[in-house]
C-alpha cells in the first residue's frame, strides 16, 4: 500500500486517496474536431515509469494534486499542488 | 481434574527425556489426538507433545494417501497438517509444528478414512502408476462436456483434498493494528537481536517481530557461549534489555508475510497462542492481530529452512530434518527414536547428530555425500569424537517400512553394494535455503550461491537489509556481526546517526559449505522419491515434466504442483529447480527460481478484515428523524450507507398494504416523508451560474434570487450522470441537490473540476449533507399543514411552484429555523422543508402534530417510489443506468442550444442520435396481471430463439391511483412507439403479460397538481 505525499496533509495511506488518472489531459475547445474530443475522452496512453497522474485526498484534506509516479516500481518521486510545479521550487 | 489427567497423561510421554529442553513441566496439559489422550507441557508444540508420547505418524497424504510424519519444526513443515479443535472453531491444514500446545486441545488427522492407519485412499499409492503429474489434466478432458467434468471433480474432490472448514461462523474476532517505526526487525534470533540492539542504541523506535512464542531461534538450547554467558542467557538478557527500552516494541508469536508497497510489512500475531479459548473471552482478546507495520528501514533477518533430499520413500514417518531433530531433543527434550541415520551434505546437520545421541538415540551412522577431505570441520571432529561412525561420499537410496522408517539402504555415491542399517529415524538434511521471501518482495534479487547451494540476497533499490542465515550466513559470530552492521546501517537509512559496533564475542564455529545433493538415484523398483511432500511430487514427476516440455519454473509448478499448497514449497522448491536444471543441462540460475508471493505463512482470512465485518463492513448513517421511524415500527431499507423507511406497516398490516395506502393518502390528503439523505451541496461565489451552466446540460445564469430549477449532469461522454434542482438562496449562494447514491461522486467532481480543471472560478463547494434534516410534504392538503406552523405566506401566489424561502417554523417550543423549497418529486402539490440537522426531529413531530387534522401520514421509499412511477420521474440505477443520455429520458429539450457544458460535444455522435436508441416510455399491463420482475419486452413471447429484445421494464409497480400495474421501460424506438402493444416476459420467472405502450406519465401530465 503506497504511502503517498499529499502537498496539504503530508505522508498518508494510500486508503485515503482516489485515483483521478492523467493530470496532464485537457479538454479540449467546445467547438474542437470531435476526433479530438474522443481523444480526450477515450484515449490514455499507458506509460511504463514515471506518470503525472491526479490524486484525490477525499479522506483528508480533499484536495486534488499531481503526483509523479513510476508505474513499474510505485516509487513515487513527486508531489504538488495543481498548477505548481513537481520538482519542489514554488514559482 | 487436570493432576488426576495429567497424572495419567505423564505416564504416557515415554518419549520425554528426563530433564532439559525450555519446556515447563510444572505446567502439564492434556490433549487428545484423533479421540486418544496423551500428555504434554507448557511449551510443547503439538507436534513436539505427540513426538514425546512416541506419536510419529499423524497424517495421511493429499494424492496418495501414503503415511505421513512430522517434517520439521517450522512453519515449512509439509506434511503434519491436522485439523483443531471441533465445532465452529475448527481449523484445516493447521501445522502441528506451529500450534502451542494448551489444556484440552484436541485434533485429529486429515485425508483418511476410516482411520490413519487403514487407509482406505492409499489405493491409490498402488495404483499410483496411474497418477503421474498431469494425470488429471490429461484425463478428464474426455468426453468433451461440462458436465462429465462436475462429476469427476467430485470424485477428485472426495479423494483428495485437505482438511475440512467449519461451517459455523468465527466466534473469535481479530485485530488490526498500525504501526510505524524506524527500524522494523524481521526475525528475533541472534542476528535480528543484534540488530534490534544496534538500532535502538542509535535512539531508532524499533519494532521485532518473531515467529515463535519464544525469542532466540537457534540459541533455544544452545551450548554455544557469546562473551561470558551461555548463548540461551545472553539472548534471554538481550530480549530483557529491548524490552526495557520505551522506543522499542518486541511481537513473539509474530509472522511478518508480506513487503508491500512503500515500506508496509504485514505482519500476524497469534495473540491467543496456547491460551484456552475460554480464557481468550474473558480477556476480550482477538483471536489474531494483523499489523500494518510502516518501516522506513527493515532487517531481514529471517533466517534460514532447511531442505530434505529426494531418495526413495523419503517420506516414511520418522524422517525429519535435521534441524528439527536437534530443535525437539534441545528445545522439547524430546527422544525422537531408539536409533537413527542422519543423512547430510552439510557441517551443520551433524549439530543435529550430536543433538540426537545426546537426547538418548543411538546415531547409526552419519552418511554424508561429501568425500572424507571435506569433513574437517569442527562439528564433523565432534562428531567422530563422540563415536559416531561417518560414511563419507554415500547417500541413502532407500528407506524400508510401513507406517514408520525401519531400515535403510545406503550407497557409496561412486557406485557398489548398497549396505542396510536398522533405524527407527532419519534425520535429513540437504543443505538450507534463506528466507529471502520479503527480500524478493521488497524487489530484491538474487543470486546463486555455489558454496551454499542456494539462492542469497543480491540487493534490493528498498531500504532493506538482511543479516544472518537468510545471507546464507550459519555461524553465530559473524551472524551477531552481521546483525550489528545492520541494524546501525538500519538506523542510519531511517535518518539517524548509528553508534560504534558492539562487541559480541562468541566462537567462530560452522561452516556453511554444502556438497549439493538434490536426490539419490534410484536403483530398481525402489519406490518414490519425494521432492514435495505436501504435493506428493516426486523425482520421476519433475523428470516426466522435463520430457514433455514443461521447463520453465512457473509452467513446472503448475503442472506438477509443486511448491503450491499451505506450505509453498518451503522445503522442496529449491530441489525441484535444481532437479529441472540437471534435466535440461542448465545451471540452476539458470531456471531460476517462482515468484516469492505474499503472504509467507497461510494468514487466517478473519484477520484480513479484522473487526470490519457484518454490520461494521462500512458505516451506517441515520437521519435526525431515525427513532421516530424506528418506534413507528417502519421496514429499513439500505439506501447507499443510509438507513431509510421503506414504509410504516400498521399492525396486521402487509408490506405491500403498507406501501398502497401511503401512496394512496398522498394523491388523496397530504403524506410526509423523511428526505434527509439527498446529497446537498452548497456553493458559493461569483461565478456559481457560470459554473451550472458547464456542469448542467440547462441553463442557469436566468435563474432568479429565491428560485429552484431542476438539472441534468452528464459525464465527459454525454451519458447522464445525475440530476436534482439546485437553488439560488441568495445572490452568491446556491444549495444544489444530488440524488442520494451519487451524493459523494458528485461532490468529488466538482472539486476536480474547480480544482483542476477551472480553477479561475470563483466557486467554494462544501457539502451540508449532514449539516440539514430534511421533510417533503406532498399532497393536496400540504399547503394546509404548512400554513399552521410557518411564519410566513405560503399561499401560491408568495410561494409559487420552484419558490424557495426562508421561515421560522412554529409550535408549542423554540421556533425552528426552515428553508422552504416548492417542489415536487410526487406530482402533487408539495414542499421540501430544510432545518438543521439537531431540530429535525423537532420539524418532524411539529408537521405531524399539524398535519393530524389533514390525515397528515408518513409514507416510505416505496411509496415515494410508486408515485414517482407514476409521475414517470427517473432514478439512478433503474433509468439513469449510465447508458442512457437526456434525450433518452425524454429530457433533451433541457439541454440548451446556447451555451457548451460538460458532456455536450459529444452528444451529436450517431449512436447517441440514433433513432433506434432505448427510449424512456410507460407501460400499463393489460388483463391485470403483475409485471414480472427483470422483464425484458418483446413482440411476440413465442418467436423462434434468439427472440429480438425490443427494450426491458425498469421500474414497475402496482399503481393505486389506475389500479392497475404500471411500469417504466427503456424501449428501441420508443418515442415513435406510443399506443403499440407488446410483451413484458421474464423466462427465469416463467411469467408473461401484455403491455401498453404509452408516454412514461401516468398521472397529471400538464402539472395542474403540483401548481395548485
Ligand atoms: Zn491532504
Amino acid at each position: 500500500m503506497m504511502l503517498i505525499p499529499c502537498p496539504f496533509c503530508g505522508p498518508r495511506s494510500q486508503v485515503e486517496f482516489t485515483y483521478g488518472g492523467d493530470a496532464t489531459l485537457r479538454r479540449p475547445a467546445g467547438d474542437a474536431d470531435p476526433s479530438r474530443w474522443a481523444d480526450y475522452v477515450y484515449l490514455r496512453d499507458n506509460p511504463c515509469g514515471p506518470h503525472d497522474e491526479l490524486w484525490y485526498h477525499g479522506a483528508g484534506c480533499r484536495s486534488w494534486f499531481v503526483l509523479r509516479r513510476d508505474t513499474r516500481t510505485h516509487d513515487i518521486i513527486a508531489s504538488a499542488p495543481v498548477g505548481e510545479p513537481l520538482d519542489g521550487t514554488r514559482p | 481434574m487436570t493432576a488426576s489427567r495429567s497424572r495419567q497423561g505423564s505416564e504416557t510421554q515415554r518419549w520425554r527425556l528426563p530433564a532439559g529442553g525450555a519446556i515447563d513441566r510444572s505446567q502439564p496439559l492434556a490433549f487428545e489426538f484423533d479421540g486418544t489422550r496423551y500428555s504434554g507441557y507448557a511449551g510443547d508444540t503439538l507436534a513436539s507433545a505427540l513426538l514425546a508420547n512416541g506419536v510419529h505418524l499423524v497424517g495421511r497424504s493429499f494424492k496418495y494417501h501414503r503415511p505421513r510424519g512430522i517434517y520439521s519444526a517450522g512453519v515449512e513443515e509439509p506434511s503434519a497438517l491436522v485439523q483443531l479443535a471441533t465445532g465452529a472453531r475448527t481449523q484445516p491444514n493447521t501445522r502441528a509444528t506451529m500450534v502451542e500446545l494448551c489444556d484440552g486441545m484436541r485434533a485429529t488427522s486429515q485425508n483418511c478414512w476410516p482411520s490413519l492407519r487403514f487407509d482406505v485412499g492409499a489405493i491409490a499409492n498402488a495404483m499410483s502408476a496411474m497418477l503421474p503429474a498431469g494425470f488429471y489434466y490429461k484425463t478428464f478432458m474426455w468426453p468433451p462436456t461440462p458436465r462429465w467434468w462436475l462429476r469427476y471433480e467430485q470424485l477428485i474432490r472426495r479423494a483428495g483434498g485437505m482438511g475440512r472448514a467449519p461451517t459455523e461462523p468465527d466466534p473469535d474476532h481479530y485485530q488490526h493494528q498500525h504501526a510505524h517505526c524506524d527500524v522494523l526487525v524481521i526475525g528475533g534470533g541472534p542476528a535480528g537481536l543484534a540488530a534490534a540492539q544496534a538500532a535502538a542504541a542509535a535512539g531508532a523506535r524499533v519494532i521485532v517481530c518473531h515467529q515463535s512464542a519464544r525469542f532466540g531461534a537457534s540459541l533455544v538450547g544452545s551450548e554455544a557461549k557469546i562473551g561470558a554467558r551461555l548463548a540461551p542467557d545472553w539472548s534471554e538478557g538481550a530480549v530483557a534489555e529491548l524490552a526495557a527500552q520505551r522506543d522499542v516494541t518486541l511481537l513473539a508469536r509474530t509472522t511478518a508475510f508480506g513487503y508491500y508497497d512503500g515500506n508496509l510489512v504485514g505482519a500476524i500475531e497469534r495473540v491467543a497462542g496456547s491460551a484456552a479459548d475460554a480464557a481468550l473471552a474473558v480477556a476480550h482478546l482477538p483471536r489474531e492481530r494483523l499489523w500494518m507495520i510502516r518501516a522506513k528501514a527493515v532487517v531481514l533477518a529471517s533466517g534460514a529452512i532447511e531442505r530434505g533430499i529426494a531418495y526413495a520413500n523419503n517420506d516414511l514417518p520418522g524422517t525429519l530434518l535435521a534441524d528439527a531433530a536437534r530443535i525437539y531433543v534441545k528445545r522439547h527434550a524430546v527422544r525422537l527414536g531408539a536409533r537413527a541415520v542422519v543423512f547430510a551434505n552439510n557441517d551443520r546437520a551433524y549439530a543435529g547428530a550430536l543433538a540426537l545421541r545426546e537426547g538418548g538415540t543411538e546415531v547409526a551412522a552419519i552418511v554424508d555425500a561429501r568425500p572424507a577431505s571435506r569433513l574437517e570441520g569442527v562439528l564433523p571432529a565432534r562428531a567422530r569424537d563422540a563415536g559416531i561412525v561417518l560414511l563419507p561420499a554415500s547417500a541413502i537410496a532407500r528407506a524400508h517400512g510401513r507406517l514408520r522408517v525401519c531400515r535403510v539402504d545406503v550407497v557409496p555415491l561412486a557406485g557398489g553394494a548398497a549396505t542396510s542399517l536398522d533405524c527407527d529415524l532419519v534425520a535429513v538434511s540437504g543443505g538450507h535455503n534463506p528466507t529471502v521471501h520479503l527480500y524478493s518482495q521488497a524487489r530484491g534479487t538474487l543470486r546463486y550461491d555455489p558454496v551454499t547451494a542456494s539462492f542469497l540476497p543480491d540487493g534490493s533499490p528498498l531500504p532493506i537489509v538482511t543479516a544472518g542465515a537468510v545471507q546464507g550466513c550459519f555461524d553465530l559470530a559473524q551472524a551477531l556481526r552481521q546483525g550489528d552492521a545492520a541494524g546501525r546501517d538500519a538506523a542510519a537509512r531511517a535518518g539517524l546517526v548509528a553508534r560504534p559496533a558492539m562487541v559480541h564475542v562468541a566462537p567462530d564455529g560452522e561452516r556453511a559449505a554444502v556438497e549439493p545433493l538434490w536426490s539419490v538415484p534410484a536403483r530398481g523398483k525402489a519406490g518414490k522419491a519425494f521432492v514435495d511432500l505436501q504435493d506428493d511430487v516426486t523425482v520421476r514427476d519433475i523428470e516426466l515434466a522435463a520430457r514433455e516440455g514443461y521447463h520453465a519454473i512457473e509452467h513446472l509448478k503448475r503442472y506438477t504442483t509443486l511448491g503450491m499448497g499451505t506450505d509453498q514449497g518451503k522445503t522442496s522448491n529449491v530441489i525441484g529447480l535444481a532437479l529441472m536444471a540437471k534435466q535440461l543441462g542448465v545451471s540452476i540460475p539458470e531456471v531460476g527460481t517462482t515468484t516469492f508471493r505474499p503472504p509467507y505463512t497461510p494468514v487466517t482470512l478473519g484477520a484480513f478484515p479484522g473487526h470490519a465485518q457484518g454490520p461494521r463492513v462500512e458505516p451506517t448513517r441515520y437521519t435526525a428523524m431515525h427513532d421516530w421511524h424506528e418506534a413507528q415500527g417502519a421496514r429499513f431499507v439500505n439506501a447507499g450507507l443510509w438507513k431509510r423507511p421503506h414504509s410504516y406497516p400498521r399492525a396486521g398490516e402487509s408490506e405491500d398494504a403498507a406501501v398502497l395506502r401511503e401512496a394512496r393518502n398522498v394523491r388523496s390528503a397530504v403524506g410526509i416523508v423523511d428526505v434527509s439523505t439527498l446529497g446537498k451541496i452548497e456553493l458559493q461565489g461569483r461565478d456559481v451560474a457560470e459554473f451550472l451552466n458547464r456542469i448542467y446540460v440547462n441553463r442557469w445564469d436566468t435563474l432568479a434570487v429565491g428560485r429552484c430549477r431542476y438539472g441534468v449532469m452528464l459525464r465527459e461522454d454525454g451519458i447522464v450522470r445525475d440530476d436534482g434542482t439546485t437553488s439560488r438562496l441568495d445572490a452568491e449562494r446556491y444549495l444544489m441537490t444530488t440524488t442520494t447514491a451519487n451524493a459523494a461522486a458528485v461532490m468529488q467532481t466538482l472539486e476536480r473540476l474547480l480544482q483542476v480543471d477551472w480553477p479561475e472560478l470563483d466557486v467554494h463547494a462544501a457539502s451540508v449533507t449532514e449539516q440539514w434534516a430534511a421533510a417533503a410534504l406532498a399532497g393536496p392538503r400540504a399547503r394546509q399543514v404548512l400554513e399552521r406552523v410557518a411564519d410566513i405566506d405560503v399561499s401560491n401566489q408568495a410561494l409559487r411552484f420552484l419558490d424557495t424561502a426562508a421561515c421560522n417554523l412554529r409550535g408549542a417550543g423554540e421556533a425552528i429555523p426552515a428553508r422552504l423549497f416548492r417542489i415536487s418529486y410526487s406530482g402533487e402539490l408539495a414542499y421540501e422543508i430544510h432545518v438543521p440537522a439537531d431540530r429535525g426531529r423537532a420539524m418532524w413531530d411539529l408537521l405531524l402534530d399539524a398535519g393530524q387534522p389533514q390525515g397528515l401520514m408518513p409514507y416510505g421509499t416505496e411509496a415515494m417510489n410508486t408515485l414517482r412511477i407514476e409521475k414517470g420521474h427517473v432514478v439512478i440505477g433503474a433509468e439513469i443506468d449510465g447508458r442512457t443520455t437526456a434525450d433518452d429520458l425524454g429530457m433533451g429539450r433541457l439541454v440548451s442550444p446556447a451555451k457548451w457544458c460538460i458532456g455536450k460535444p459529444l452528444l451529436d455522435r450517431p449512436a447517441l442520435t440514433a433513432p433506434d436508441r432505448w427510449q424512456l416510455v410507460g407501460l400499463t399491463a393489460l388483463g391485470g396481471a403483475p409485471m414480472p420482475r427483470g422483464a425484458k419486452l418483446v413482440a411476440d413471447p413465442d418467436a423462434p430463439l434468439p427472440n429480438p429484445i425490443l427494450g426491458h421494464v425498469t421500474s414497475w409497480c402496482f399503481s393505486p391511483h389506475l389500479d392497475a400495474w404500471i411500469g417504466l421501460a427503456l424501449l428501441a424506438g420508443g418515442g415513435a412507439r406510443h399506443g403499440a402493444s407488446l410483451w413484458a416476459v421474464s423466462p427465469l420467472a416463467t411469467a408473461r403479460v401484455r403491455v401498453a405502450v404509452g408516454p412514461p406519465c401516468f398521472i397529471d401530465p400538464d402539472g395542474e397538481r403540483l401548481r395548485g
